[in-house]
């Protein structure tokens, strides 16, 4: 079982510089204790085992989600893997304490430059608004949302660039969970969701 | 015989067979028939042009010897020895099981038990000649039914030695001068040792040292001299001349002069091979047919239509595929010419009244004429699959290919793989043995090679040394595992992917260590599946899923199962068990499927459709 699980998801992972250099250097950074899981690899037919994710996810400490923004969300095999996977009564909801306790770092690369992610630029926000639902996501799940990773500008970066980033995040990841600065992990506020969220069996 | 003479009978022999055989193709008939009738209409009943036929009877069975040095040269002994199965197992049933059946009608009609025994084991034999040259002109000795029909004719040969040695110790006195049984074992043994010796110490070498002196002529006489001398060697040691021309064959078949040995073989075979059908066309001695022509009739399609019966229980527990059958069965009841032998051998031991010998020898010559024309029959009547085989021969693959992928097969399922593959830019050599498929796919644009993907040269040639990916398409589930054996033992670098017919077939690839199997029908089977979902209602990403969600457990069992092939206690409870675990999770999920809708007031009715996917969405 690996302490640090890798989600990657890149639709055209052969396109893909930072998603596959990213990927590289989570399997050599730290490889007795990482798992790195390909998902257009692993489901070409866009079919998830979700058993199988469960017991990946059941050993791990620290989940990655490692993809490039598209239309300021996932790519969508990683948003069906959160759907079928992050079930009702499993990650959350009554009973639904499989993830409790477990870091999430988004490792995210987007095509604008930073400068577009700004009020003044085309993106119109910072990046950072775009987040929301994946810190909420976190919260839910009652797991402690880390500082997110992110690469501007994914298409023009320079090879030098693109090695400096994967150096910062292997670095980050030989580190964790010594990482300067960050909350302890209870300190995520609860978001308990209440037992009649959803209708009971037992409503009529 | 004068020098004028020779030049007729060169004439006489030539110019019928010239004219005969193109006649006979033209109308479909096939070459063989074509030779027969050549051989009747010049014999001693026709326009008796010849008339010593024994004299060329004998010296056209060269041409038989010829040919199973051929057929020895395609198969190297390790394919012999995969053979080994079928040759002394079916074969022995073939030779015991129809002596001991038309021995025990003989001895019904009220003939001795010795006669009946010997001629049982006269008609037991059938026509390696007729069959081979079909064979091949069909170009079916690469299936299952051809290797089949090669097996029974090459135990025939072997049986025949001991029916040989055994057939003075029925005579109620020996013939003077014969050797005790013994003896001729041990000799027999012995030849065939000092061939498999000889042929691996001494004969490359020679064969390399002649190759060196660069004089075709001579190599083709070497060629000719090797057979010659096997055969001389064989008969002295009163064995089959025909088998030792067979061993001869297999120990070169590996060696660099293969090729060189048959180019320079092969018209000698042809030519003799034909003297021999126009001998065995003029040997039918109509004296002894219009004697007793009911008699006769009966007995020819007695006997054949005994040893067909047998053949097609055989065919079915081989396993033959359908197709092929006929051909097996066929091929196989006709009598053939090592039955002159054995009759020639009972009767220099007294064992067999002149008339009964001269008698059966009409019946055996005539089942022979019979059998292109069974051919013709079965041909018209049974499989339109078999009217393929007579399509003109193709040239086999012989320039190197060099190909990432190789797909091995052309039929429905290739064409798909390599279309795919073509069309995304990807090279590919394709190879199919059926030579009709091949030249109707290379009128539709495609450069596919012929040849049988279960000879190793071949696929060398194809270019199997330096693929990446080799397809496996190939229909015939035996030749497809021989295929996989190939690829696995001398081309280790290439991946492997099967079509598996079926569940049988594919714990044969799984066991060889295959990855990429499909089983060829789960696919479409299931898409149709879907569409019987779709039809009774249900919602089509619903029935994706199902589907493939029954697909994987599918795979999962057969994987599970995998390990206990044999042990069918086991497989069935293993099958159930699994079959058991889904209905169930898929009835619980239906059951709360239906408490949802029933919770949301959407109707109660629990056969009502609805998405089986995830019971628990996330939902915000």
């Amino acid at each position: 079982m690996a302490e640090i699980l890798v989600l990657a998801a890149h639709p055209q992972m052969d396109h893909s510089r930072v998603t596959r250099t990213l990927m590289r250097a989570a399997a050599q950074a730290a490889p007795a204790r990482t798992e790195v899981r390909d998902l257009y690899a692993l489901y070409p037919d866009y079919f998830i085992d979700a058993d199988a994710e469960r017991t990946a996810l059941a050993g791990a400490q620290l989940v990655v989600w490692l993809h490039p923004v598209q239309w300021y969300s996932m790519p969508p095999l990683m948003k069906l893997w959160l759907d079928e996977v992050f079930g009702f009564g499993w990650a959350y909801g009554p009973g639904g304490r499989a993830l409790q306790g477990k870091d999430l770092w988004l490792v995210a690369s987007t095509g604008g430059p930073s400068a577009s992610y700004r009020p003044d630029g085309y993106n119109r926000y910072f990046l950072d608004a775009f987040l929301h639902p994946y810190e909420q996501t976190a919260a839910l799940t009652r797991m402690r949302w880390l500082p997110p990773l992110a690469l501007h500008g994914a298409h023009r970066a320079s090879d030098e660039a693109v090695a400096a980033h994967a150096r910062v995040f292997a670095e980050r990841l030989a580190a964790w969970p010594d990482w300067p600065k960050l909350t302890a992990a209870d300190d995520t506020p609860p978001c308990d969701v209440p037992a009649d969220a959803r209708p009971a069996a037992e409503d009529r | 015989m004068g020098e004028g003479s020779w030049l007729l009978q060169s004439l006489v022999f030539l110019g019928a067979a010239v004219l005969a055989v193109p006649i006979a193709r033209l109308l479909g008939l096939g070459a063989v028939i074509g030779y027969l009738a050549a051989g009747l209409l010049i014999g001693p009943w026709g326009l008796q042009l010849v008339t010593d036929a024994g004299a060329i009877l004998r010296f056209a069975e060269f041409g038989v010897v010829l040919m199973l040095f051929l057929v020895g040269l395609e198969l190297d002994p390790k394919r012999l020895w995969q053979l080994r199965g079928p040759i002394f197992g079916w074969g022995s049933v073939q030779l015991a099981g129809s002596t001991a059946l038309l021995a025990a009608i003989g001895v019904a009609l009220g003939l001795d038990w010795r006669v009946a025994l010997v001629a049982g084991l006269a008609l037991a034999q059938s026509s390696t000649a007729i069959a081979l040259a079909t064979l091949a002109e069909r170009n079916l000795m690469p299936t299952t039914g051809g290797r089949s029909i090669l097996s029974v004719s090459l135990f025939q040969d072997i049986g025949g030695i001991a029916i040989l040695t055994l057939l003075p110790l029925l005579a109620v006195q020996a013939a003077p001068g014969a050797r005790p049984g013994w003896q001729t074992a041990l000799i027999a043994l012995g030849m065939v040792l000092a061939i498999v010796f000889g042929g691996r110490l001494l004969l490359r070498p020679a064969l390399r040292w002649i190759a060196r002196s660069e004089t075709p002529e001579i190599f083709t006489a070497a060629s000719l001299l090797l057979v010659v001398a096997t055969a001389a060697l064989m008969q002295a040691a009163g064995l089959s001349m025909a088998l030792g021309a067979f061993l001869a064959g297999v120990l070169l078949a590996e060696s660099e002069f293969r090729r060189q040995l048959e180019t320079d073989l092969a018209p000698f075979k042809g030519l003799l091979l034909g003297l021999f059908f126009i001998a065995v066309g003029m040997s039918i001695d109509f004296a002894v047919v219009l004697a007793a022509p009911l008699a006769m009739a009966a007995a020819v399609l007695g006997f054949v239509a005994v040893k067909a019966l047998l053949m097609v229980a055989m065919a079915w527990r081989m396993k033959i595929p359908l197709a092929e059958r006929p051909v097996f069965v066929v091929m196989l009841a006709q009598g053939g010419e090592f039955g002159f032998v054995v009759l020639q051998a009972a009767g220099s031991s007294a064992l067999l009244p002149a008339a009964t010998g001269s008698f059966l020898l009409a019946v055996i010559t005539i089942s022979m004429l019979m059998t292109p024309l069974l051919m013709l029959v079965v041909d018209r009547l049974v499989a339109p699959r078999l009217a393929r085989g007579a399509a003109p021969p193709m040239a086999e693959i012989d320039e190197a290919q060099d190909a990432p992928i190789l797909i091995l097969g052309f039929g429905r399922y290739g064409q798909i793989v390599a279309r795919l593959i073509n069309a995304c830019g990807l090279a590919a050599t394709v190879l199919d043995h059926d030579a009709e498929q091949v030249a109707s796919v290379r009128r539709f644009g495609w450069p596919a090679f012929y040849g049988d993907a279960t000879r190793l040269d071949l696929l060398r040639i194809a270019g199997a040394a330096d693929a990446r990916v080799i397809v496996v398409a190939i229909d015939d589930v035996a030749q497809s595992l021989a295929v996989v054996d190939l690829v696995k033992q001398h081309f280790p670098q290439a991946t492997l992917v099967v079509r598996a017919r079926n569940t049988t077939h594919w714990y044969g690839l799984h066991q060889r260590g295959v990855e990429h199997i499909e089983r060829e029908t789960l696919d479409a089977a299931l898409m149709s599946g879907r569409s019987v979902l779709e039809l009774m209602g249900w919602e089509r990403h619903a029935a994706r899923q199902q589907a493939l969600r029954f697909r994987r457990h599918s795979i999962e069992l057969m994987q599970a199962m995998a390990p206990h092939q044999g042990d069918e206690k086991r497989l069935i409870s293993i099958a159930r068990q699994g079959r058991q675990e889904l209905e169930e999770l898929w009835s619980r999920e239906r059951e709360e499927r239906r408490r949802t809708r029933a919770r949301r007031g959407e109707g109660f009715g629990a056969e009502a459709p609805a998405p089986p996917a995830p019971p628990d969405r996330a939902g915000g």
